[in-house]
């Protein structure tokens, strides 16, 4: 039961991150959101490739035993520049529409609509 | 191991970063890199293609020197390496994404040519080329979420490029928002696949993939994303906002994007796990979210007044038809004898209909963005009379517009028709709405070159001349194509639809060119 429970975390944050994004209406808050649930993503990752007592990956001079798994581990870190450049990039767009609208709300964001 | 899969991926990265750069030293030579580049792009991707369909699957080991290396014989028949896996559908994939590049990079030296910052424009859009190139030829689950990264981040920021007083950047937002979503549940899916089969290979998963509830899950989640971000109902939301506020070369470019993340939807399907799923259920989902997206679409697209935001609809509905056509190949993949009798047929046209799609909707978002050039509006009041003083573009949208509607001569009706001969003997009701969408698509096209084109000449319109030569050469290739491929179907379905069908269908092939025939 004790090695759901990190399962059960990502679980939760994704869906907090999900309603964070459904529920809000300020863009910066929704951005957040996304960022919530990346973090899920990276946790999820993560947690697949450890194994119980395991060691860093490296075979040089290893003492032998359970090692955690890498490819995870670069999976991670490559999400984890994806998700600062795709923040990155979201929260300059929430500058300029708060620049020309005067407004991160998106019930004020309506102007393509009209 | 001939070089050409990496350079398809080297060639429009090494112009997207060093474009700014050659933007430093003048606007000219920035011009004359970005065309010669483009072309280097093209050419590599003609290359390949024609490699591909006179030798077969291609597996190219990134690291390796060639691919007989691709599972080191240290690692216990796993491939380990990045591997790119094209294979016929792959190349069909690459060819329309090449026709499209070639078109839309021409097209916008001259309608760019007055704006501000043109070396960043050009950067991104070797960027999203780069992305679309790597998701259709990439046989690897991870790499293929990277690449289709690259593609969003790129796509959304090109849509919001031109600001325009925040409504553009209305647009890259929501594409920005799905499409980053939509990718976070991929990774997540990946994960899950990971976890159970220790592998990201493609075919190594599809070779001891064993369906359990967790798969079940993963294909789940992988086809709600992918469908999120070709924009099909029920997440197309986004597409008319942003298809309509990027400017138009732009709008052509992500369009090929929603195509690759079509084609991934089948891969997934197909290649990766093929009958080990309940074919028939996935089957019928995509076909009812194809049945959806025709009908809501071309609903949505009749009472528009914004040109761009009328043809944005009417690319949710096209893409319905590409569902229906490929939905009905998964529904009835379990069945040989179904399958022989009209499967294949309706895969076929599904898969027509992607560079058919691609062809006409990419030229009538160019002629769009003409029309927008010389008169600065897209709306449908404002505009009249421009057959007057714009011929040849108005000779291109009429063969875009019966294009669309699925009028013979011309490539819309071969694709249409092959769809729906297939599904009327699958399902006479599918195919039924598919003709009536069609027709209510002809009426609304029939609207637009009413209010664009005919009528007296416009006094505000007095000075509207046609657009410059490298827009009309654009358009015209894209003009030509429908043509030749709406007069010589048989031609192009032999020689590049049937392999790619086929290719999807042959699992076990796909995953013996990688396992080598373990």
């Amino acid at each position: 039961m004790i090695e759901q429970i990190p399962y059960l975390a990502v679980i939760l944050i994704a869906g907090i991150g999900i309603a964070t994004i459904l529920l809000k209406k300020n863009l910066i808050k929704m951005i957040m959101g996304l960022a919530i649930i990346e973090g899920a993503a990276n946790l999820f990752l993560i947690i697949l490739g450890y194994r119980e007592g395991g060691i860093a990956p490296i075979f040089t001079n290893a003492p032998g035993g359970e090692m955690v798994l890498p490819t995870v581990q670069a999976m991670t870190l490559t999400n984890i520049v994806i998700g600062f450049a795709t923040t990155a990039l979201l929260l300059a767009f929430a500058i300029i529409i708060y620049r020309k609208y005067g407004s991160v709300e998106t019930n004020n964001i309506r102007r393509l609509r009209e | 191991m001939s070089q050409y899969a990496a350079l398809l991926l080297a060639i429009p990265l090494l112009a997207a970063f060093a474009m700014p750069l050659t933007g430093l030293i003048g606007k000219r030579i920035r011009n004359s890199w970005a065309i010669i580049a483009m072309l280097a792009t093209v050419t590599a991707a003609l290359l390949l293609v024609w490699e591909v369909l006179t030798q077969g699957t291609i597996v190219y080991a990134f690291g390796a020197f060639d691919s007989a290396q691709a599972i080191p014989f240290d690692s216990g028949g796993v491939p380990i390496r990045i591997l790119f896996v094209i294979d016929a559908m792959s190349a069909f994939m690459i060819l329309t994404a090449a026709i499209m590049m070639f078109a839309a990079t021409l097209y916008s030296i001259s309608s760019e040519s007055e704006q501000t910052g043109q070396d960043g424009y050009y950067a991104l859009l070797f960027l999203l080329m780069a992305g679309i190139f790597g998701m259709v030829s990439t046989g690897d689950l991870f790499n293929f979420f990277v690449f289709l990264e690259i593609n969003s981040l790129a796509g959304a920021a090109l849509a919001a490029y031109r600001i325009k007083g925040g409504v553009a950047v209305e647009g890259g937002l929501k594409y920005a928002f799905i499409s980053t979503v939509a990718g976070l549940f991929f990774l997540i899916a990946v994960g899950m696949l990971y976890g159970q089969y220790n592998s990201l290979n493609i075919a190594y998963i599809a070779s001891v993939i064993d369906f359990t509830g967790l798969s079940l899950v993963a294909v789940v989640l992988m086809i709600v994303s992918l469908a999120m971000k070709s924009g099909s109902v029920p997440m197309h939301f986004w597409t008319p906002d942003t298809y309509s506020s990027a400017p138009s070369s732009i709008t052509a470019l992500l369009i090929v994007s929603s195509m690759a993340s079509l084609y991934a939807i089948f891969r997934i399907a197909f290649s990766l796990f093929g009958l080990t799923m309940n074919v028939v259920t996935i089957g019928w989902v995509i076909i009812i979210l194809g049945i959806l997206s025709m009908f809501i679409g071309v609903s949505m697209a009749l009472p528009q007044k914004d040109v761009k935001r009328l043809m944005a609809y009417h690319s949710v509905s096209q893409i319905g038809y590409m569902l229906v056509g490929l939905g009905v190949g998964v529904a009835v993949l379990g069945d040989a004898q179904m399958l022989a009798q009209f499967g294949v047929v309706a895969m076929e046209g599904g898969i027509f209909h992607i560079i058919n799609y691609a062809l006409y909707k990419g030229l009538l978002f160019l002629i769009a963005g003409a029309v927008i050039y010389r008169c600065g509006t897209a709306n449908l009041n404002d505009l009249g009379g421009l057959g007057h003083s714009m011929k040849w573009t108005m000779g291109f949208f009429i063969i875009a517009a019966l294009a669309i509607a699925g009028i013979p001569p011309f490539n819309g009706f071969a694709s249409k028709l092959m769809i729906y001969e297939s599904v009327f003997i699958f399902n006479p009701f599918i195919a039924v709405i598919a003709m009536v969408v069609s027709i209510m698509t002809l009426a609304s096209f029939v609207k637009v070159f009413h209010s664009m084109f005919m009528g007296p000449k416009l006094p505000q319109y007095e000075t509207v001349k046609e657009v410059p030569m490298p827009m009309l050469i654009g358009m015209g290739l894209l003009a030509v194509l429908i043509i030749l491929f709406g007069l010589f179907p048989d031609l192009v379905v032999n020689t590049l639809v049937e392999p790619a069908a086929l290719a999807l269908l042959d699992r076990s092939g796909y995953i013996a060119s990688v396992m080598g025939g373990i």
